[in-house]
């Protein structure tokens, strides 16, 4: 254990508002989305793009201030331990998070989709439908005038191949732009980082295709029963990770561009890449349980 | 441990700011940690007053004072209020408070996170108690939020209610987080993790929990509001989804938080006994062993609550055993604290009286809790009172005991004053009393059949209700007076030393009564 002074910063007004915003986030989202039905839920966007707005600047400044404090030499090892642990505590809650959706897709096709199918000793439940064949991926469901299944899902050796070397080609691109930072060779870490922005980018500009076509050709929408439901909930959250994932290398990219980071100490960057390297990982488990099994 | 020195640097502290921005923009972990018991008791009352309409309504068969609709948002609004409300930011209260003192840390691992974490409860609990008046009403299908009741058939305001689940998660992740990160970084030297204080193991354990879970509580959420808003069927069967998936996702959750509630309460209770007992506690290697292991067991037997739902023999039986083998590591610490107190030198101060009460009504708890397990057996019992007198005999001479207790325990700490030991006594029996009263008859008329919310019953169960609405009132309006010598201990009162109570063993009682502002901003030595 270091025995430095731990650094305690003094009061702070970010949190307070940062709690505002996200109140207007939910109240705005709240009120939207229940006035989707009766086209009334137009102060509720006002006030969800307000928390939005006023959630950004808080973000802004409140790193703004950990980078300026780390940058005047304020935080010992130790500081930088914690900061370690809670971001490795904070992706392993969002793995638990996907987890719920792996579950859910596991339990319906192992599960609940046989048994709606009259199998095993739940097979009673096909009462309800009668006739019912469990199939996966799901294409005829129980009831096709609420829920009319897809006529086609997307095929996995087209885009999601491309988007799965595009990812994982990333991870790697990263992982150069991080030897050469540890290296101190600056004018390499900025174009591999770009190239890693570059990956990403691409990545999200394909899932859109993917996307559209899925609606306007396939029938793969929400509404196309439990398939399209996991599918669009599964590699939507993955693909906001992404984006999310994205913005923060790209202000990344931008810190290294303004000189920020030493060789020896560079937390920001490491956290960064953990990220990348865990929404990496979550792909290759959608690739695989999504799309080709 | 010897007499610490406090080598404060005048020129980096800062005492507490003035005025209403100390709280509002405050990263000192023991203001925030009063924060959130202040926040926690104003909950407490409230869900308190819920309660208290529900049992005024079933005082006599009959519908008498409110809508049986009205009654089924209090039933729900009561049980969201105390388990995120009251329970949870009490025990992060004292974590806030402790864990920082009991490591030899200067304050939480992160400070301004930390402000966060508290600030966005009362925000997201103004959300969700908003939907009292929204049209349609506050949500109503009860705290478990079923589907289809919460989907297909839920009021318009389930939308703020996911969205303030969601922000409670956020808090509750992000607290967690500060939490582990302080014990696991923040330990002075020589503090090595068998020698943590058993509250600390407890928290860290709990925190370990609470990162697990919230999520998956995030997610199910987040799938109820698309079944609702955007046209999935994840838990519609005509669909192809189930259901039963809700239950299994949610119980997923549900059943780690229930040992989130209870966890730092057998952490409490862990130090107030050996204090009173004058003993070092006994077998505290096992304790923290039987600690993991509940909070390990925690996750492989959520499908014990949905027993009745129609779940394959198989499942039934995994279950069933799975759950009896937590009577298991729960009774080692039983054994563990009733093994303390053998041989001691008791005496019985108002905390050791709260946790007394908790080791034997939480026992009981437990022991309805091994015949809930029983599958065969919960058929019956399932969606009774039975059920209904079980949580709260775990949940409120459990859970909130606990809390009473360390609050007891602490206070002398916090404020530098002795609370009054008469009106504590009397703050005691007048709870332990009225918990009886109110929780030990519904086990007879869930016996024999009577149905949980509900706001009206058959005439045979008339008496016990009555009985138990009069305790439940006893048990309400006692709560007035820990409020009353709380405040009156802030206030003033007998001076305490730096170890308050006889023989406490831990850094905290090395820090002088007050504690000071900032503490620990050298790392002391423990040996």
């Amino acid at each position: 254990m270091s025995t430095a002074n731990y650094y305690v910063p003094a009061q702070s007004r970010w949190p307070i508002f940062a709690s505002l915003a996200l109140f207007m986030l939910a109240l705005g989202a709240g009120t939207l989305i229940n006035g989707l039905r009766t086209d009334s839920g137009g102060v509720g966007l006002v006030i969800l793009l307000s928390g939005a707005l006023l959630m950004g600047l808080i973000l802004v400044g409140w790193f703004g201030n950990v980078i300026k404090e780390s940058r005047t030499g304020l935080y010992s090892e130790q500081m930088d331990r914690s900061f370690r642990w809670g971001m490795m505590w904070f992706i392993f809650s969002e793995v638990m998070f996907f987890a719920a959706f792996f579950g859910t897709l596991f339990y319906v096709r192992t599960l609940a989709v046989p048994w709606l199918g009259g199998e095993g000793e739940k097979g009673v439940s096909n009462m309800l439908w009668q006739g019912f064949q469990a199939q996966w991926p799901l294409m005829t469901t129980p009831d096709m005038e609420q829920f009319p299944g897809p006529q086609a899902i997307i095929e996995p050796w087209h885009l999601p191949l491309l988007n799965t070397v595009l990812l994982i080609s990333s991870s790697f691109t990263v992982t150069i732009a991080h030897h050469a930072l540890k290296a101190d060779r600056r004018p390499r870490v900025v174009l591999w980082l770009a190239a890693t922005i570059g990956l990403g980018a691409a990545f999200l500009l394909f899932q859109v295709m993917e996307y559209i076509e899925a609606y306007q050709e396939m029938g793969l929408t929400l509404h196309a029963g439990i398939y399209g439901a996991t599918f669009f909930v599964l590699t939507g959250f993955h693909g906001l990770h992404v984006t999310l994932g994205t913005l923060m290398l790209s202000i990344i990219w931008l810190r290294v561009l303004k000189g920020h980071f030493e060789p020896d100490n560079h937390f920001g960057f490491e956290a960064v890449a953990w990220y990348w390297h865990f929404v990496d990982v979550v792909w290759i488990g959608l690739f695989l349980f999504v799309y080709i099994l | 441990m010897t007499t610490l020195h406090q080598s404060v640097k005048q020129t980096e502290q800062h005492g507490p700011a003035t005025g209403l921005t100390r709280w509002l923009y405050t990263t000192n972990h023991k203001d925030i940690g009063t924060l959130y018991l202040w926040f926690s008791f104003i909950m407490f009352l409230t869900g308190g007053c819920m309660a208290l309409m529900i049992r005024a309504e079933l005082f006599q068969p009959g519908l008498q004072l409110i809508d049986p609709e009205f009654f089924n948002q209090m039933t729900t609004m009561h049980g969201l209020i105390m388990v995120f409300g009251a329970v949870m930011p009490a025990f992060v209260g004292l974590a806030n408070w402790m864990v920082p003192m009991m490591v030899g840390a200067p304050d939480m691992a992160l400070p301004r996170m930390n402000n966060w974490s508290f600030w966005i409860l009362p925000f997201a609990f103004g959300l969700m108690l908003s939907t009292l008046f929204m049209e349609g009403g506050a949500p109503n299908f009860g705290w478990t939020f079923y589907a289809p009741l919460s989907t297909t058939y839920a009021p318009p305001s389930v939308t703020f209610f996911i969205f303030a689940v969601h922000m409670m998660g956020i808090s509750s992740i992000m607290g967690a987080i500060n939490i582990i990160a302080t014990i696991l970084n923040l330990r002075a030297p020589g503090m090595t993790m068998m020698k943590l204080p058993l509250f600390v193991w407890t928290w860290l354990i709990t925190a370990f929990l609470l990162i697990a879970v919230m999520p998956v509580l995030a997610g199910v959420v987040t799938m109820m509001l698309m079944d609702i808003h955007f046209g999935t069927s994840f838990f519609n069967a005509a669909g192809g989804g189930d259901p039963v998936l809700f239950q299994h996702v949610f119980w997923f959750f549900g059943h780690p938080e229930v040992y989130i509630m209870i966890l730092p309460a057998f952490g409490i209770v862990s130090e107030i006994i050996p204090t009173f007992a004058r003993k070092r506690l006994f077998g505290y290697a096992s304790m923290v062993y039987a600690t993991a292991s509940i909070a390990f067991l925690s996750f492989i037997v959520w499908a014990h609550h949905m027993f009745t739902v129609g779940l394959p023999l198989a499942g039934e039986l995994f279950f069933m055993f799975a759950t009896m083998l937590i009577a298991v590591p729960t009774g080692v610490k039983v054994f563990n604290w009733v093994a303390t107190m053998f041989h001691g030198s008791l005496t019985f101060e108002t905390p050791m009286l709260f946790a007394l009460a908790f080791v034997v009504l939480f026992t009981i708890g437990g022991f309805s809790g091994l015949m809930l397990a029983i599958a065969p057996a919960d058929f019956q019992y399932h969606d009774t009172y039975f059920v209904v007198a079980h949580f709260h005999y775990v949940l409120v001479p459990g859970a909130i005991f606990a809390i009473m207790a360390g609050a007891y325990y602490w206070l002398p700490k916090w404020t530098g004053h002795y609370y009054n030991e008469r009106l504590g006594r009397w703050h005691f029996w007048l709870s332990f009393i009225g918990v009886n009263i109110t929780f030990f008859p519904m086990h007879f008329i869930g016996l024999a059949g009577m149905p949980r919310r509900i706001p009206d019953y058959a005439l045979q169960f008339a008496d016990f209700n009555m009985v138990a609405s009069i305790g439940a009132f006893i048990f309400g309006f006692s709560q007035l007076l820990f409020l009353y010598i709380v405040i009156a201990t802030i206030r003033g009162g007998e001076k305490a030393g730096d170890k308050v109570w006889e023989q406490p063993t831990g850094l905290e009682w090395t820090l002088p009564s007050p504690a000071p502002y900032h503490t620990f901003a050298e790392p002391p030595e423990v040996k």
